[in-house]
């Protein structure tokens, strides 16, 4: 298996339904004879979740027989919820989960309204549906519940 | 039969849990750097000691603040405003990691010293090994919290002041200071947006939200001069175009703040500033301070070898 597809393989610690390509979070797997090196970018600044991504991956690739991997970061451009691949919003939704909508360009307005977003409750499709929080359990995720069958789901913000 | 003396077994009953596997452990094993593989370099024109001192600033601001905004964790009114408050502390935690290792980068010689052997890192010995003199944030960010009205006020000002200032630096000749800006102005974006609703919710709710915020605005209203004022380190940051002059940044914040006064049928407090030197900035910091570093650094303090 090359360390590319090895490095597909793993999955997010908290989405453990995505994949790092899924996620968008993989940018780069360089094989280059024993060593490998691997490029990842953060979701947000401060998530906890990149040391297990790194370590996941490292583990992923040594028990394939690359002994010499080097997990890198990049930071530039940074992470958007657009680079979701269209499976990883499949996935998203099959678990019970609203993927993002287009993330923001351009000027940033100041909203002092709740943000108001076109999507469906994952359970029963409905688009009757309530923002309870705008921060969720992860940096990532807002808090919504569906107007119609009552679900509580999780929102993956736009950024 | 042989007895099986378990304290023998191992030194502490979670060894072995895990069968080996390290793998495991939430955070890893070790220390990573946050920056490994970005190239630090110096950009040409930039020196680095004012690069270090510059992003000791914007990292302790959000250190601090992060700080003080994880103090509401189990104590916010309802529980969504607990996971927003801590969501907002994480984001700017992980600046702080962030511009903490681009300053030990940019300069090693503002990391503390540590014992040989050591395994902290340099972002983590600058958070937990500095001493409050060292601290390079501006005193609104150290004070106490006071009640939920207080920090919604202060949070405005701060995520206000704080997204004008990473929108920039995101054309900064150093491009780490550019690309960790780029990232910080995606994640304050939501910061003041929710300081904003919550601010106009208080001012139009009930006679005591009305109450409280104008008391809260009022306590924080005589800092907020601070964010503007431009230390010596800040001048020189703008001038070699890795940084901004916070003057520059008072007109766009001061018409952020004054729509949401509006829209909240408040006007400007009338009171004076505190002081006219971002003493924060120069290393002279309120009393407040030394009580949150004690309970930031206590642990850590400790155990300068420790591993966690």
């Amino acid at each position: 298996m090359s360390a590319l597809a090895v490095a597909a393989t793993v999955t997010d610690p908290e989405m453990p339904m995505l994949t790092l390509v899924d996620l968008g979070v993989l940018r780069d797997v360089a094989e280059d004879g024993e060593h490998v090196t691997v490029t990842i970018t953060p979701t947000y600044s401060g998530c906890p979740a990149m040391a297990t991504m790194r370590d996941d991956l490292r583990h992923a690739l040594h028990t394939a027989g690359y002994a010499d991997v080097d997990v890198r970061v990049s930071l530039s451009p940074a992470w958007s919820s657009d680079w979701i691949t269209e499976r990883g919003r499949r996935k998203l939704k099959a678990h019970g989960l609203s993927a993002p909508g287009p993330a923001p360009t351009g000027p940033i307005p100041l909203t002092l309204v709740p943000t108001r977003r076109a999507i469906d409750c994952p359970r029963c499709g409905s688009a009757a549906v309530r923002l309870t929080s705008e921060f969720g359990p992860t940096a990532c995720k807002a808090l919504y519940q569906c107007t119609d069958c009552l679900e509580p789901f999780e929102h993956v913000k736009e950024i | 039969m042989e007895s099986h003396d378990l304290d023998l077994d191992h030194d502490s009953v979670y060894d072995g849990l895990l069968g080996g596997d390290p793998s495991q452990w939430a955070f890893g094993t070790d220390f990573e750097d946050p920056l490994a593989g970005v190239d630090t370099t110096i950009p040409a024109g930039v020196d680095g000691a004012t690069l270090a001192a510059y992003c000791l600033m914007l990292g302790d601001d959000a250190l601090v603040y992060a700080h003080r905004l994880s103090e509401w964790t189990s104590n916010a009114p309802d529980l969504e405003d607990d996971i927003a408050l801590a969501n907002i502390a994480l984001d700017l935690l992980g600046q702080a990691r962030l511009l903490l290792a681009r300053a030990a980068a940019a300069d090693a010689g503002v990391v503390p010293g540590l014992p040989e052997g050591s395994p902290v890192p340099a972002e983590d010995a600058l958070a937990f090994f500095r001493d409050e003199l060292a601290f390079r944030n501006v005193r609104f960010v150290e004070a106490v919290n006071g009640d939920f009205a207080v920090t919604i006020a202060r949070l405005l000002l701060f995520a206000t002041h704080r997204l004008a200032l990473l929108q920039g630096l995101v054309p900064s000749v150093d491009p780490v200071l550019a690309a960790i800006a780029a990232k910080g102005v995606k994640e304050v974006t939501y910061h003041r947006d929710y300081a904003a609703r919550w601010f106009v919710t208080l001012a139009q709710g009930t006679d005591e939200s009305r109450r409280r915020l104008l008391a809260g605005l009022q306590t924080v209203w005589p800092t907020y001069a601070e964010l503007f004022r431009c230390s010596d380190v800040e001048a020189v940051a703008a001038r070699q175009a890795f940084g901004v002059d916070p003057r520059v940044l008072e007109p766009e914040v001061d018409a952020v703040v004054d729509h949401v006064l509006a829209t909240s049928g408040l006007e400007r407090p009338d009171l004076p500033p505190s002081g006219t030197r971002p003493l924060g900035r120069e290393g002279q910091h309120t009393e407040a301070m030394g009580h949150l570093l004690a309970e930031l650094q206590v642990v850590a303090r400790a155990h300068p070898m420790g591993k966690w």
